[in-house]
């Protein structure tokens, strides 16, 4: 048994489908995330599990029993909101300890644990002061001691980093996994970010239009998205509309209009349909100025794709470029930049041959 | 040439115009007020003396200023009657401050609640009362309580008493007259800061386990205090001076500061001695419009 069952969810605002029949297991000690873009209906799920609004369908089972209908202070769940919420009245102190209070913890028990969250979230010092005297990293950390402090069963993070800038969102998402793992919570995090939530969950549940559409671990998340539409959703790729000519062995032939003729392996299940996408991710094109040897001694056929860089973006780590082809369609390449003088960059208006392997290619349902 | 050069002078005419309001219309009225205070009484026109009369050479006006002495504001603590005028004034003040508190706060909540759409049209209701002269308002109320009036005929058609109530002219009518007049002071700012809470305050209390009573006490209403506090003073500052209402309504028996200034202005023709209940009065309300004026900032501030 999950710690945490859905169960058929459903929830309208009117006419809008904002979850529509959501069944999710999650279990206990999990770092799960609710990825998609806005208005799919990840926030509106998250809210149900907090309480604040209430399934028209469905059932939401923690622990066994059912929570839809229970009101939102009489559950075993947290949320940190995404505006943090901390009452402006309050010190950080009291903003910690308000939850405690409510739970009737005796008064010394609470501040015990109220100094306890101000060393977890490394806050020390600060306990006097009001929200409107902290910084937003340390707003952050109030919001999340807060929401901690009552030792949730499940702890909800809306946007939790949302608000704060690259270099301390970095640095936060690598304490917030730290602080799961060493604390075995549930966590539940709602993101619209996929590097976020490729970076701090075990699994991800890809939401669309009120649905999920894919739950997975980042790697399958991103290595064999379970379709063209999450395959574009997260990460970069490039696609090419075909028809499958031949089947052999797990190897399809897929003739494109883009691209000529490729081919690619199979993923489990296989594809039903004749029209299919052949998809690529951009790092695993590789370019070269020749194409490589024959396939002779490799252990999978290779796709050659000749044309003209069009267009070179160096972003540090890795640069990218735009491969034009002669049926005018673009492919997009990234590649590592493991040497700090590379003379085998490439220029705009270079010919280049773009090839990947069988393996690296993916085939989607159109 | 900066744009700054083009903009400095009607930029510092904007700031210097409230001051100069202030000098012209608060300052020196007030100065006159004080110096009648200063001055005594005399059958005479102006009914006072010394008068300063700008003509006579200096050594007339030094004369006529060492006249000036402070006799009329110890006329006003020996005498019961004007201790007695502020006291009710104050007692009426705090007592109608206090209805429209527990009136005003509820209506305001409510309003602030509403859907956005609504929200203005009870925001309409709430000033609609004000398109109708106060003065009119006030003698409504007079038809509506007197003797057979409306309040009556009900309360008779509908066998609640057998015989008219005596309405006009209690303290009853009065306090009525107050709240009912003074009610939009009371709404509007206490709706200016609950309609600005952020909802997910609320949400917060709630899944950090408190009630929705027990989120109502702890986080709205202290959140809401500034509110509390602008809407408070904003009725109790105008109440202890106020006239008209306890004029037309309340019996003659005991008399607000206001009925008692006009009086001695009108009836005793006694203007010094009004002038020093007037500036005594003036000096009494210095404390609440400072603290008025600092909550103001305060949340100014807070909104920043």
């Amino acid at each position: 048994m999950p710690l945490l069952r859905i169960e058929g969810v459903a929830k309208s605002f009117g006419n809008f489908r904002a979850v529509d029949k959501l069944s999710l297991d999650i279990r206990a000690g999990e770092f799960f995330a609710l990825l998609g873009p806005s208005g799919c209906g990840k926030t509106t799920l998250l809210r149900m599990l907090a309480g604040f609004e209430t399934p028209d369908e469905g059932r939401i089972l923690l622990g066994g029993s059912d929570i839809a209908q229970v009101l939102p202070h009489e559950r075993p769940v947290n949320m940190m909101f995404q505006n943090y919420a901390l009452f402006p009245h309050l010190s950080v102190r009291d903003n910690i300890a308000f939850g405690l209070k409510r739970a009737g913890m005796a008064r010394k028990d609470i501040a015990t644990r109220v100094a306890e969250m101000v060393a977890l979230v490394k806050l020390e010092g600060l306990e006097k002061r009001k929200p409107d005297q902290l910084s937003g990293g340390q707003r952050q950390r109030v919001a999340l001691a807060r929401s901690l402090a009552r030792r949730p069963q499940v702890l909800l993070l809306d946007e939790p980093l949302a608000a704060l800038d690259k270099k301390l969102r970095e640095s936060t998402q690598g304490e917030l996994m730290e602080l799961q793992r060493r604390l075995g919570m549930t966590f539940i995090i709602v993101t619209h970010d996929q590097e976020e939530a490729m970076t701090m969950a075990g699994r991800i549940g890809v939401m669309d239009a009120g649905r999920l559409v894919q739950v997975a671990t980042p790697r399958n998340l991103y290595e064999a998205p379970a379709s063209r539409w999450i395959a574009e959703f997260v990460g970069d790729i490039n696609l090419f509309n075909g028809q499958v000519t031949a089947r052999d062995r797990g190897r399809l032939t897929v003739s494109t209009t883009e691209a000529g003729t490729l081919a690619v392996s199979e993923l489990w299940p296989p594809v039903t349909k004749e029209a299919v996408s052949v998809a690529i991710r951009p790092e695993k094109v590789k370019l070269s100025r020749r194409a490589p040897a024959s396939d002779a001694g490799a252990s999978q056929p290779i796709n050659r794709l000749e044309g003209v860089v069009i267009d070179v973006n160096y972003l540090g780590g890795i640069t990218s470029y735009r491969v034009k082809l002669e049926t005018g369609a673009v492919v997009r390449s990234s590649m590592a930049n493991t040497a700090r003088l590379d003379v085998d960059a490439y220029l705009a208006g270079q010919r280049v041959v773009a090839w990947f392997t069988a393996d690296d290619c993916l085939v989607l349902e159109q | 040439m900066s744009a700054r050069r083009i903009f400095a002078r009607p930029a510092r005419f904007a700031a210097i115009a409230p001051y100069l309001w202030m000098v012209l219309f608060f300052l020196v009225p007030f100065g006159f007020v004080l110096k009648i205070s200063l001055s005594q009484t005399a059958i005479a026109q102006p009914p006072y003396t010394p008068v300063f009369d700008f003509s006579e050479g200096r050594a007339a006006l030094a004369a006529a200023f060492a006249q000036l002495s402070f006799d009329n504001f110890g006329l006003l603590v020996q005498d019961n009657l004007y201790i007695l005028s502020y006291l009710r004034s104050l007692v009426v003040a705090v007592t109608s401050t206090l209805i429209l508190l527990l009136i005003g706060y509820p209506i305001a909540y409510g309003m602030a609640r509403l859907p956005q759409r609504w929200q203005a049209v009870a925001m309409m209701l709430v000033i609609v009362p004000f398109w109708t002269s106060f003065l009119i308002r006030i003698y409504a109320w007079i038809n509506i309580l007197q003797h057979d009036g409306l309040l009556n005929q009900v309360l008779l058609t509908l066998h609640i008493v057998s015989a008219p109530v005596v309405w006009l002219s209690t303290d009853s009518a009065m306090y009525l007259g107050i709240v009912y007049s003074y009610l939009p002071f009371m709404i509007l700012p206490l709706y200016a800061t609950l309609s600005k809470m952020d909802a997910s305050l609320l949400e917060a209390a709630g899944d950090l386990g408190a009630s929705p009573r027990q989120a109502f006490w702890l986080v709205t209403f202290p959140l809401s205090l500034p509110g509390v506090g602008a809407g408070a003073l904003l009725c109790f500052i105008p109440i202890v001076g106020e006239f008209v209402i306890p004029d037309l309504l309340a019996g003659s028996n005991s008399l607000m500061i206001g009925q008692t200034l006009w009086l001695e202005f009108f009836t005793n023709k006694d203007w010094p001695v009004a002038s020093a209940a007037a500036v005594a009065l003036l000096l009494l309300l210095v404390p609440p419009l400072v603290l008025y004026d600092r909550l103001q900032r305060r949340q100014l501030e807070a909104n920043r």
